[in-house]
C-alpha cells in the first residue's frame, strides 16, 4: 500500500460517476428548485400576474355592469377570458423572465446545464414548471373574480375533462412560448417584447369579448386567429360557460396542441443553441 | 497511466462576427483571438489540439486572453460543441456520451455563477440533487465542504452577501459536492485578492493530494509554475509546448531578456544589437527590440548606444531572467497579459 497523504479526507475512488443518475430524480430536483424559488417569490408572482386581470375584473366585471354600460350577461363572457389571461400571462412570465438571469452575464443556469441528464430535459422542466404556475394563478383568480363580479349566470364546472384539458393545454402553450421568448430574445429586450407582443396579445386575444362577437368585423375575426390566447379564452368558454357562443372545443383544443408543440419544439432549439454557447 | 482526458485534432470555429444591430452590451462573449483588420471567414478559436492528461495529474493550460483556453474547457465540459476532432473525459466521449462526462466532472467557472435565487447551502443541496444525491447526504457534505473552505458560517446566507472570494469558494464547493473524478477550473484566481489566492492554492494542492485530476487555465505564470505537474502553452488556438514546468523552463532561451521600447520601428536596431558581444539572439516586434544577453544587464548601455546609432531613442527598459515567461515570449512573440 502506498503512503496516504497527510489529509483526513479519503482518496478519490473510481466508484463515483458510474451509477447512472435517474432522469426522473433529476427532473424532480429541477422542479423542486423552481417551486422553492416560486414559493419564496409568491407575493411578487401573484402581484405580477394577477394585477392586470383583477383590475379588468373590477372595471369590466363590476363597475361597467353597475353603471349599466354593459348588459348583465357580459360577465359570463368575460370570466373565461380573465382566467385565460391570468393563465397565459403567468405561464409566459414564469419561464421567460428568469431566463434573463439564467442566461445573463454570469449564466446562472450553468449549474443545471452541468447536471448529468440530456440538456433538452432542462428546457422541458422549465416548461412544466411554468405551466404549473399558470394553472396556479388561474385557480387563484377564479374565486377573486367570483367575489368581485357576483353570481355569474351560466357558469358550470360540470365538464371536467374540457376544463382540465383547456387549462393544461393553455398553460403549456404559454410556458412553451415563454421558453421561446426567453431564449430567442436578447435579455435586455425582454421588457420591450412584453410591450410589443404580450400587450396586443391580451387586447386582441378574445379575452374581454367572445370570438363570435367579431362576426360583425370579419377582418378582425380571422386576423386574431394568429393569437394563441384566442384559443385559450375560447376553449375556456367552451368548458366553463358553454352557453356563450364560442369556437368549437375541438378546434380550440387542436389549435392549442399544435401551438404548444410548435413553441416547445422551437423554444427547445433556441434553448439548446443558447445553452451550447 | 490511464488517460483522464484525451483530445485529438480538436478544432473549434466560431462564425464570423456580424455587425450587431441595436444598442446595449449584448450577451457575454468569449475572448476571441486577435484578428487582423479586414479578416474574413470563421474565427478559429482552437486549431488541431492534441492533449493527454493522466489520471491524478494537475494540468495547466497557459495562454493569453483569446488563446483558446476557455473554449478548450468549454468543449471538455460538454458546454461547447467542437467543430471537428474528438475529446474524451474520464473515459467518455464529450459528444456521444455527454451525460456520462457531466456525471464525472466538476466545473469552477471563470466568473462565479451561483444560483442567486437560492441560499449558499441550497446551492450545494440542489446541485447535489441534480446529480442524484439524497438530500440528507448532500446537506452533510455541503456543510463539511463549506467548513473546509472557510465559509461554514455563511451556509444560510444569501449568495449576494458573499464577497467575490467567498463566491469563488462556493463555486469550488459546488464543483466538489458530487465527488467528481476530474475538476476543471477556468482562471479560478482572477479577481481574488492575494490572500484569497493563496488560500485557494492550498485548497487545490489538497485536492490534488487526494488523487483528483485537476485541469486549470490561468494566465499567471507563477500560479501555473507552482501548482501544475504539467503545462500546455496555448496561443491563438494552437498548442505550442507541453511539458513539466521544470523542463519547459529548461527550454527557455538562455540568457537574460532585455527589452527596449523605442520611439518607432525597432527592426533597424536588430542588426546593430546582434553584433554586440554577449548578445545571443535579438529580434524586434513593432517598437520593441528583444535581446537575450549572456551577461545580464551589463549589455544595457551597449544596446542603448546601438538604438541611438540607428536614430531611435529608448523609452523603456525591461529585464527578465530565463523563466516560463521568457519561454512564452520566445514562443508567442508576446507577453501573457
Amino acid at each position: 500500500m502506498t503512503a496516504t497523504p497527510a489529509t483526513s479526507t479519503p482518496r478519490v475512488t473510481d466508484a463515483s460517476g458510474d451509477r447512472p443518475v435517474s432522469t426522473s430524480a433529476v427532473f424532480g430536483a429541477l422542479l423542486r428548485r423552481d417551486m422553492r424559488v416560486a414559493r419564496r417569490e409568491l407575493p411578487y408572482f401573484l402581484v405580477r400576474t394577477l394585477m392586470q386581470p383583477v383590475l379588468f375584473i373590477v372595471v369590466f366585471g363590476f363597475l361597467l355592469p353597475k353603471m349599466g354600460f354593459v348588459r348583465g350577461g357580459y360577465t359570463t363572457a368575460l370570466l373565461p377570458g380573465i382566467i385565460a389571461v391570468s393563465l397565459a400571462l403567468s405561464a409566459v412570465q414564469a419561464v421567460s423572465l428568469p431566463m434573463v438571469q439564467d442566461f445573463g452575464w454570469t449564466r446562472e443556469i450553468e449549474d443545471r446545464l452541468l447536471a448529468p441528464v440530456p440538456t433538452p430535459l432542462i428546457a422541458s422542466e422549465k416548461v412544466i414548471a411554468g405551466a404549473l404556475q399558470g394553472v396556479l394563478s388561474a385557480i387563484v383568480v377564479l374565486p377573486i373574480a367570483r367575489i368581485i363580479m357576483g353570481p355569474i349566470p351560466g357558469l358550470t364546472f360540470q365538464h371536467v375533462i374540457p376544463c382540465v384539458g383547456v387549462t393544461a393545454l393553455g398553460a403549456l402553450t404559454f410556458s412553451a412560448l415563454g421558453l421561446l421568448m426567453g431564449t430567442a430574445i436578447a435579455p435586455q429586450q425582454i421588457g420591450l417584447m412584453f410591450s410589443i407582443i404580450v400587450a396586443p396579445m391580451l387586447m386582441f386575444g378574445c379575452a374581454y369579448y367572445p370570438w363570435r362577437g367579431l362576426d360583425r368585423v370579419p377582418v378582425m375575426k380571422y386576423a386574431v386567429l394568429v393569437n394563441p390566447l384566442v384559443y385559450v379564452a375560447e376553449g375556456m368558454r367552451g368548458a366553463i360557460t358553454p352557453e356563450v357562443p364560442h369556437m368549437a372545443l375541438g378546434a380550440s383544443a387542436s389549435a392549442l396542441v399544435l401551438l404548444a408543440g410548435g413553441f416547445w419544439f422551437w423554444g427547445r432549439r433556441t434553448f439548446l443553441r443558447k445553452a451550447l454557447g | 497511466m490511464t488517460a483522464a482526458i484525451q483530445t485529438r485534432a480538436l478544432r473549434k470555429e466560431y462564425p464570423a462576427p456580424t455587425p450587431r444591430r441595436g444598442r446595449g452590451p449584448g450577451p457575454p462573449q468569449l475572448p476571441m483571438p486577435v484578428r487582423p483588420p479586414g479578416a474574413r471567414g470563421p474565427i478559429v478559436a482552437l486549431d488541431s489540439l492534441d492533449l493527454d492528461v493522466a489520471q491524478g495529474e494537475f494540468f495547466g493550460l497557459l495562454g493569453p486572453n483569446g488563446a483558446g483556453k476557455t473554449t478548450t474547457i468549454g468543449i471538455l465540459t460538454t458546454r461547447v460543441r467542437a467543430t471537428s476532432g474528438m475529446a474524451s473525459v474520464a473515459g467518455a466521449d464529450v459528444i456521444r456520451d455527454d451525460v456520462r462526462v457531466r456525471q464525472r466532472i466538476g466545473v469552477v467557472p471563470q466568473r462565479p455563477n451561483p444560483d442567486r435565487s437560492l441560499t449558499v447551502i441550497e446551492n450545494l443541496e440542489f446541485h447535489a440533487a441534480y446529480f442524484g444525491m439524497p438530500l440528507g447526504t448532500a446537506e452533510k457534505r455541503g456543510l463539511e465542504l463549506l467548513e473546509r473552505l472557510g465559509i461554514g458560517e455563511k451556509a444560510n446566507a444569501k449568495v449576494d452577501e458573499l464577497s467575490g472570494g467567498q463566491q469563488q469558494r462556493l463555486m469550488i464547493a459546488r464543483a466538489l459536492i458530487h465527488e467528481p473524478r476530474v475538476l476543471f477550473l477556468d482562471e479560478p484566481t482572477v479577481g481574488l485578492d492575494p490572500q484569497a489566492r493563496l488560500a485557494l492554492w492550498d485548497i487545490l494542492r489538497d485536492l490534488h493530494e487526494q488523487g483528483r485530476t485537476i485541469v486549470m487555465t490561468t494566465h499567471y505564470m507563477e500560479e501555473a509554475d507552482r501548482l501544475c505537474d504539467r503545462l500546455a502553452i496555448i496561443d491563438q488556438g494552437r498548442l505550442l509546448a507541453c511539458d513539466t514546468p521544470e523542463r519547459l523552463r529548461a527550454q527557455a532561451p538562455g540568457g537574460t531578456l532585455i527589452e527596449l521600447t523605442l520611439d518607432g520601428d525597432a527592426s533597424t536596431v536588430v542588426d546593430a544589437a546582434l553584433i554586440i558581444q554577449g548578445v545571443l539572439r535579438a529580434e524586434s516586434r513593432q517598437s520593441v527590440v528583444r535581446a537575450y544577453s549572456e551577461r545580464g544587464g551589463e549589455l544595457i548601455p551597449a544596446l542603448i548606444r546601438a538604438a541611438e546609432g540607428a536614430g531611435r531613442s529608448v523609452h523603456n527598459i525591461n529585464l527578465s531572467t530565463p523563466s516560463l515567461e521568457t519561454l512564452f515570449i520566445s514562443l508567442t512573440g508576446r507577453k501573457l497579459d
